[in-house]
Order: structure tokens, then C-alpha cells, then sequence
């Protein structure tokens, strides 16, 4: 199986631990893993902000990144989300049909596709999951609260697949921290305050970790925790099921 | 009004968040009303059923619009009542004051309608000398304070019990300091009931309009529609064309959910009826367009008409929680608001779709499954390529276009913004970054994943 690794931008630059740790665990799990050197961005900062019309080069160039895989892998549920959603190419579409068809976030590659029943993992704390809305509700890893309909999370089964972890139950399940890529910089103040109360939900549950699928919604609420001098810390979903002690 | 109408939702919102305490409150009293909406909704197994029913009679009515219109006016105008329409918001306030003007008639009971909030009604009424009396609890509250509702199903949701009884003090002669919502409430019921019993004209929403049978339905829980309409020797009805819903045995799959989505409960106190004026009174419906048939021609935005006005969308969006309704500086506040504005005046609700992190939530809420959150980002496609984004933006946007397309640039620029993080740290912790406000910059690690890959494979080999 030929799995293309796909790093995004922000995790390439500031989260380089968590891509490690997505690429060890697939190998782990038996993928043989590459990663096309020439990637860059899904466009999805350009197309949220109404400049979709901007994204054609990042496009071409995930186009000619990421075609020709079995499957293609991401540790960002809104980064995969954006692919399968907006990916189009006038040169390429039968390609960028392809990719939209063949990418996954990782913990729905690793329940999906791959199957994982059991992982020699061990993580003996307290996590919060922050479950990240272009993954919830967009690629739908886990059930939403809104709609009635039986539960289940992807991400949360995997985590029960870890020694020693607690993962602690929140207030409000999926309620938005407030990041919204260029939405945490224009509406500064809301989006603050929305990650406050994010923060707030894990660390009166008692979370010593927050993790989420999601590196986006990690550094906003990652931004707060320093602030506050907080010793919860963030870890990406890919480092805990590829953690052992 | 006048004080936010130069600003936009970044600024409101940041004006609101000034006072954290009440944030919180705000918050939390719009999400327990959230709450009981999932638990409502929750006790129906078929809910999700009934969500798709819904949307799927909507669909039928925005794709057969003028033949429901028609159909609806002819049976009214059977019954006895009296059609008219209007083009937008101009004509729609001009009809209403006619008829009151040539009965004489200077004082009216109004009913909360949020389309008379769209059209100014009150304003212009009382410019033309013609006071109106909002009789929806909520409402009559915000009227007294000089301000339009902040949501449409809960008009004064932004108000504490002490503010309300500081108002009641000033304008209805409630004891000062008097904060009891039992001892505010009889007050304004009794203000309310002589307002009630010498007004000769009343104005209602609709909520529902049966093309069928050619009556309408409203929906209220303190009954103040039925107590106007039923005493006045006039009733007029203010509906948007898009209230039609086709026959009558539609009318059960809307009224389970509408206030199941909207505060949790299983039906509204008063679902009335009105079909033919009693003997000797009149009742007029006036069908209102105002950009709705706009809305319909635009492919990706028209079944925002779909919306039955329920307020889950507010309700559950975080946005609005933490924003407060008048933020939105529009009559209908919100997400639905934010993809319905737009199409009333680009320019000045281009800052609207922008106001949400696109998290989906009101897509999920929404009864008639009207996908807000995909609207919310395709009008913000069209508000930029329409030119109503700031330079700056588009400039940035440019940019980063740029290096986002080519690995080497992109390499480049990632290279020496992480050392700038690491040996300058000054120059992006500081004022003028917005993040940086309320939130650390992330950590600049040694190399990017790129880096270590690269190295990994050169000792690999």
C-alpha cells in the first residue's frame, strides 16, 4: 500500500513533531510511506478568506504532489477537508477527482482503512479531546451533538486503544474553540474568548493533555494555555498513538 | 442603530467583549436554551426524518413559488380576506400605513414580526405620526430601550432582569429597583392589556401561509397575536412570499419542529389560525418580496429561503454566543442572518459571512437542514470578487498565494519566519499582531518536518 504522506503548511513549520510522528506510526502499521517533497499548502487559507479564485497554483502543485497514491494521509482533518471539498484543477481535473477520492485524515485512514484493532502505545494521563469541527462535522470522525443519531468517534476509539490514558469527559462536546484560520486574527476578540472557554471546559475537567486531530484548533488553544502559564500542554492525536514509555 | 451602522462585526463584537461577566452570561444563557433543544429534539427518534420532510416541502414550495402565491391568494381572497403586495420594503410600509390612514387610525398593537423589523416598519409609522405598541413581551422590552431585537425568536435575550426593571421603572411606573420577573411581568401585562383593548388595529407576523386553504398561522407563546387580532376591526398580516407551505397536512411536520429547534419546547402555547375576518372586521395580508426573489435566482444562496425563522442556528452558533446579536447590525442577527443580508445590501453586510469560524453547527441545528455554513463560504467567494474586502487583504492574500505555490519560495519563507520567531521575537510579539493579543505565538522549532525528512533519508542511505 502506498500511502503519500501530506504535511500541512503550519505543522511542516511550527509542528514538525507531530508529521514524525504520523509518519512513524504508519510505518509501524506496515504502510510503505512517502513524502513528495515539492508540497506546500492545501489553499485553504486563501479559499476560506473568499479567495478561492488565489488557490490554482497551490492546487497544480497538489496535484502534481499527490496523484498516482493509493491514499494520501494528513494529520488535519480541515486541511484534508478543504482537499476533498474545494480541490479542482482546469489542466487536471480527472486527478484532483483522484485525490479528493483517495485522501483521509489519519484517525479515519487508521479506523477505516487500516483497521486498527490494537496499538502498542501507552500514555498514563489525563486527556481532553477537543474535537475539531472541519473533522466532526465535515469529514465526520465522530458523531455530532446536534444530530440525533447513534454515537460513535473515531478518534476516541483509537484512544481507548492506549495504555493508561483517562480521557476526560467535557461540559460541551463539540463546541468550536474559535481558531477559524483567518477568523482568529480578523474577529480577535471573539476568537479569543471562544478558545478561553475551550480551555476552560479541559482544565476544569481535570485534563493534564488536550488533544484533537486537528493542529489548527492545538496552537489557538495552545496560544491561550502559555498565556495563562498553564501547565496543560496540547499534543496532536498522532503523538500520543505513537507514544510508549 | 445609528451608532453601529459605521461599524462592522469585528468591532461590535470586540465593543461586547469588553465585559467578559457578561460574555459568560450571554453565553451560557443561549447555550442552555441549546440544551433544550437536543433534548427535545433527542426524544424524537424520527427527528432526523422529520428534518429532511421539512426541507424536502421546502424545496417543493421554492421551486413552485408563484403557483403556491397564487393558489394562496385566491383561496384567502374566497375567505374574505384582503391581498396585497409588495414589491420591497417601501411599498410594504406604504400599503399598511394607507389602510390606517383611511380609517383615521393613529395608534396600532403590533405583534413581534421580524419582516417589520426587515422593512423599518415602526420607524416609518412613527414618522408619520402613527405610534405602534409591540406586544411581544420581549420586543415591548427592547422598543422601551430604543432598540431593535438581538434574536428573532428571543428579542431581549441581551437584557438582565435588573436592566429590564430599570426600564419598567423609567417608562412603565414599576417600583425602582423592582427586578422580580413575576412582579415585571404583571406590569407589563397590564400596559400591555389596555394597550390591547383600545386599539383598533393590529399587526401580525405569519408564520405559516396554507396555500391549500388560504389561511395563515402564527405561533406565540404569551397568545399577544390573538389578543390584537381578535379586538381590532383590522388586521393586517405581514408575510414574506417565502411562508407558504403548499396543504394543511404540511403544517404538523412544521410546527413539531419549529419550537423544538427554537427553545426546546414541544409546541408554542398559541398556534392560531386565522382564516376569514369575523363580521364587520377586516383582516389584509400583505406578500412581501425584498430581495427574496433575488435570493431565489442566486443558485447557491436561494434555499436560505427555506428558513421557518426558528433561531437554533443563533442559538448554537459560538459566534453569536460570544457576540451578542446586535453585533450583526442587521434584523435577522446570526448565521441565517449573515447569508440573508448579503443579499439585501452587499456592501454593507460584507463583513457578515466572515463572522463565523465555518465550525457547521447551525447546519446541523437548522429544521430544514439549510446548509448555512457552505453559504457562509460561498458568499464570501462572491463579496471578495464583488470588491468589497479591504486592500490590505487582498494584497496579503496575493502573497501568500505566491508562496504557497512554489515549494522554493514557500521553503524560503518558512525558513525565516521561524528564525524571526526565534531571534526576533520582538517583531511579531507585539500590538499591532492580533493574535498576539490575547495568545502566545506557537514555538519556532529547530527544523521543519521537511528538514528532518530530508536529513533522514541522506543517513538512510
Amino acid at each position: 500500500m502506498k500511502v503519500a504522506l501530506f504535511v500541512p503548511c503550519y505543522v511542516d513549520q511550527f509542528y514538525p513533531q507531530a508529521a514524525v510522528a504520523t509518519l512513524e506510526l504508519l510505518e509501524k502499521l506496515g504502510c510503505e510511506v512517502h513524502y513528495p517533497k515539492n508540497q506546500t499548502c492545501c489553499g485553504q487559507p486563501m479559499a476560506n478568506s473568499g479567495y478561492e479564485h488565489l488557490t490554482g497554483g497551490c492546487n497544480n502543485l497538489f496535484i502534481d504532489n499527490f496523484a498516482g497514491y493509493d491514499y494520501i494521509v494528513c494529520p488535519s482533518g480541515s486541511c484534508t477537508l478543504h482537499i476533498k471539498e474545494h480541490l479542482h484543477s482546469h489542466e487536471n481535473e480527472d486527478k484532483a477527482i483522484e485525490i479528493r477520492k483517495r485522501i483521509f485524515e489519519l484517525t479515519e485512514f487508521l479506523v477505516d482503512i487500516l483497521q486498527v484493532k490494537s496499538l502498542k502505545a501507552s500514555f498514563p494521563y489525563k486527556v481532553g479531546m477537543h474535537q475539531s469541527c472541519h473533522g466532526l462535522r465535515g469529514l465526520r470522525i465522530s458523531q455530532m451533538t446536534e444530530l440525533v443519531a447513534p454515537p460513535f468517534s473515531k478518534p476516541a476509539q483509537l484512544l481507548g486503544l492506549v495504555k493508561g490514558l483517562e480521557l476526560v469527559p467535557l461540559s460541551r462536546a463539540d463546541d468550536c474553540c474559535g481558531f477559524g484560520g483567518t477568523f482568529c486574527v480578523v474577529e480577535e476578540a471573539v476568537s479569543s474568548k471562544m478558545g478561553k472557554d475551550r480551555v476552560d471546559d479541559h482544565i476544569e475537567h481535570g485534563a493534564q493533555y488536550i488533544t484533537s486531530a486537528d493542529l489548527s484548533c492545538l496552537m489557538h488553544l495552545e496560544g491561550i494555555l502559555r498565556r495563562q502559564n498553564s501547565s496543560v500542554k496540547v499534543i496532536h492525536v498522532a503523538e500520543i498513538l505513537n507514544h510508549s514509555i | 442603530m445609528s451608532s453601529t451602522a459605521t461599524k462592522d462585526h469585528p468591532q461590535l463584537a470586540a465593543i461586547f467583549n469588553r465585559d467578559e461577566p457578561r460574555v459568560d452570561w450571554h453565553d451560557e444563557t443561549l447555550w442552555w436554551v441549546r440544551a433544550k433543544r437536543d433534548i427535545a429534539a433527542h426524544k424524537l427518534p424520527e427527528w432526523e426524518l422529520l428534518r429532511e420532510t421539512a426541507s424536502q416541502i421546502k424545496n417543493n414550495v421554492l421551486s413552485n413559488l408563484s403557483t403556491y402565491l397564487e393558489q394562496f391568494e385566491a383561496n384567502a381572497i374566497n375567505n374574505g380576506i384582503i391581498v396585497h403586495w409588495a414589491a420591497n420594503a417601501e411599498e410594504h410600509n406604504k400599503i399598511i400605513y394607507t389602510l390606517l390612514e383611511k380609517r383615521g387610525i393613529s395608534r396600532m398593537v403590533k405583534s413581534k414580526s421580524m419582516l417589520t423589523e426587515e422593512c423599518h416598519l415602526n420607524e416609518y409609522l412613527l414618522k408619520q405620526g402613527i405610534d405602534v405598541i409591540d406586544s411581544d413581551l420581549g420586543e415591548r422590552i427592547v422598543q422601551l430601550a430604543g432598540e431593535p431585537p438581538s434574536h428573532i425568536v428571543l428579542p431581549c435575550i441581551h437584557k438582565k432582569k435588573e436592566e429590564i426593571g430599570d426600564i419598567f421603572h423609567e417608562h412603565l411606573g414599576s417600583a425602582k429597583g423592582e427586578s422580580d420577573p413575576k412582579i415585571l411581568t404583571e406590569t407589563a401585562r397590564q400596559h400591555l392589556r389596555e394597550v390591547f383593548l383600545t386599539r383598533r388595529a393590529a399587526l401580525t407576523g405569519v408564520n405559516f401561509a396554507i396555500a391549500e386553504t388560504g389561511e395563515f398561522v402564527i405561533c406565540t407563546n404569551e397568545g399577544n397575536a390573538d389578543m390584537g387580532a381578535h379586538l381590532a376591526e383590522i388586521h393586517i398580516a405581514s408575510m414574506g412570499i417565502e411562508k407558504i407551505i403548499p396543504e394543511r397536512k404540511h403544517l404538523g411536520v412544521f410546527l413539531r419542529l419549529l419550537t423544538r429547534s427554537a427553545t426546546g419546547q414541544p409546541i408554542t402555547t398559541y398556534s392560531s389560525h386565522f382564516s376569514k375576518p369575523q363580521d364587520g372586521k377586516e383582516i389584509h395580508v400583505v406578500i412581501v418580496d425584498n430581495g427574496r426573489s433575488i435570493q431565489l435566482g442566486r443558485e447557491d444562496f436561494r434555499n436560505s429561503l427555506k428558513c421557518i425563522r426558528c433561531g437554533a442556528c443563533m442559538n448554537t452558533c459560538p459566534v453569536y454566543r460570544k457576540s451578542g446579536g446586535h453585533s450583526y447590525h442587521t434584523a435577522v442577527a446570526g448565521p441565517i442572518g449573515s447569508i440573508l443580508a448579503p443579499n439585501l445590501d452587499m456592501e454593507k453586510y460584507a463583513d457578515l459571512p466572515f463572522a463565523s469560524t465555518l465550525c457547521g453547527s447551525c447546519s446541523n441545528v437548522c429544521p430544514v437542514k439549510i446548509d448555512i455554513h457552505d453559504q457562509l463560504y460561498k458568499w464570501r467567494q462572491v463579496i471578495v470578487k464583488a470588491g468589497y474586502t479591504p486592500k490590505a487583504k487582498t494584497l496579503a492574500m496575493k502573497g501568500m498565494a505566491f508562496t504557497l505555490s512554489s515549494p522554493m519560495i514557500y521553503r524560503a519563507a518558512g525558513k525565516m519566519g521561524r528564525f524571526t520567531f526565534k531571534y526576533a521575537p520582538f517583531a511579531v510579539n507585539n500590538g499591532a499582531n492580533p493574535w498576539y493579543k490575547h495568545r502566545e505565538m506557537p514555538k519556532a522549532p529547530e527544523q521543519s518536518f521537511g528538514e528532518w525528512y530530508a536529513k533522514r533519508k541522506e543517513n538512510k542511505k
